[in-house]
């Protein structure tokens, strides 16, 4: 019998991968089965379960939303770790962006370069000096 | 000459001292496997989403996203990954040193630099030296969660859109080994062009549901987040080893250190009984 490739994979995890005979899932415009010989495709993928037949077997695993991408022979499931909402993301954007504004109150534009040397220099100079010092005991 | 009190209170400073950056290299040297596995467990996700991007760029999509374009420079942002931690020999003060002379050599050609950063060091050297800086994030923890990284990508991404930056770098150190860690400047945006797969057939095109904008930026934007969690994660790993070999180094330090005020001790002992002695006979010749 004809099977595809499967893999289910989150950023923080594998989750499954196999083959299986026909993979039923819920893509944001509908439901989706799909067969080994699938015309490639590519689209999100909703939150809910997705049911993976390999023969008489069946799994069944819950992805939280993400994207589904079907070749022929392979079909990919990139499922996000949590629930994506432009909104929830938006306060996510203003979170990392407060952050920095804490220290942009005493921002300069341009960065001083010479300063930065500076630094930099100083660092390299007392590591220096601790390796002579190692040296010399 | 220092008296036997003073150098014994000193050794056993230095004892003290030795018991914590020994304790300090074993937690540093159970947490490098930790990070190692979830450096791994992270890696077939980014693998597949790399895979599927390299096949849109080699579909002869309809739409042309602007992560792929090159456009004329004058901002770039660095996102820069560092650790919450100091402790870890040189690990972050390399990959700054990187940065800056990255940006210096923007400069030179008149474009501007913005940081992203991650991590409490970054924003205290960024800080310091001036750099403008339009998003940050810190204590991650030791198992950073992709959702904290986020906000992070949107400001950047929003930035780019925006046309406010027109690339992008990640910066962060690769783990080569327990011993090496390599510091990188990569180029996030756009996006690198990727090797052809030469068994992928080139003229064909997805079916997109919905339609190919949407779908391709929502997927871009999961694939430069993964980068970015990748890079997180790897640092992570990097962090540890690097705290593992300072601790030792310390640990070992102190050894010598040790050894050599005993030493020492022997010495002004060994000199104030010899002291004692002819203050004896010389005290029972006047007799």
């Amino acid at each position: 019998m004809k099977s595809i490739k499967v893999s289910i994979v989150s950023s923080s995890e594998e989750i499954y991968s196999g083959e299986a005979t026909m993979v039923f899932a819920t893509g944001t415009l509908g439901e989706l089965g799909i067969a080994p010989g699938h015309t490639p495709l590519l689209t999100g993928l909703a939150p809910g379960p997705v049911r993976v037949q390999d023969g008489n077997d069946e799994k069944t695993f819950f992805c939280s939303g993400g994207f589904i991408e079907v070749q022929p022979d392979i079909v990919t499931f990139l499922s996000d770790t949590a629930e994506r909402a432009d909104s929830l993301d938006e306060a996510e954007a203003i979170k990392a962006k407060e952050q920095a504004e804490k220290d942009l109150s005493d921002k300069n534009d341009k960065i001083d370069y010479a300063k930065a040397a500076a630094q930099l220099a100083e660092a390299a100079a007392r590591l220096k000096t601790i390796q002579k010092l190692r040296k010399n005991q | 000459m220092a008296n036997t009190k003073e150098v014994r209170k000193q050794i056993s400073s230095i004892k003290n001292t030795q018991k914590i950056t020994s304790a300090m290299e074993m937690v540093a040297a159970s947490k490098i496997r930790k990070t190692q596995d979830v450096m791994l467990l992270g890696r077939p996700y980014s693998e597949k989403i790399k895979e599927v991007i390299s096949h849109i760029a080699n579909s002869s999509s309809e739409y042309s996203h602007p992560f792929f374009e090159d456009r004329k420079v004058k901002k770039v942002c660095f996102i820069v990954v560092s650790t919450d931690k100091g402790l870890c020999g040189g690990l972050n003060i390399n990959l700054f040193k990187n940065v800056i002379a990255k940006a210096a050599e923007f400069k030179k050609d008149g474009v501007e630099s913005c940081f992203a950063l991650i991590g409490v060091k970054a924003s205290g050297f960024f800080k310091a030296i001036g750099g403008e800086i339009v998003a940050k994030v810190e204590m991650l923890g030791d198992q950073p969660d992709p959702d904290n990284l986020i906000g992070l990508t949107k400001v950047v991404l929003d930035k780019h859109k925006n046309g406010e930056i027109d690339e992008a770098y990640l910066c962060a150190n690769s783990f080569v080994n327990t011993m090496t860690q390599q510091p990188k400047v990569d180029q996030l945006i756009p996006l690198p062009v990727m090797e052809n797969d030469d068994s992928a057939p080139t003229h064909w095109d997805y079916i997109y549901e919905p339609e190919a904008k949407e779908l391709l930026n929502g997927l871009l934007t999961r694939y430069i987040e993964s980068l970015i969690y990748q890079a997180v994660v790897e640092n992570k790993a990097c962090e540890q080893a690097a705290k593992m070999i300072a601790m030792k180094n310390a640990t070992e330090n102190a050894g010598e250190l040790i050894k050599e005020l005993e030493l020492l001790y022997n010495n002004v002992r060994q000199a104030a009984i010899t002291q004692e002695l002819s203050e004896i006979v010389g005290g029972a010749a006047a007799v």
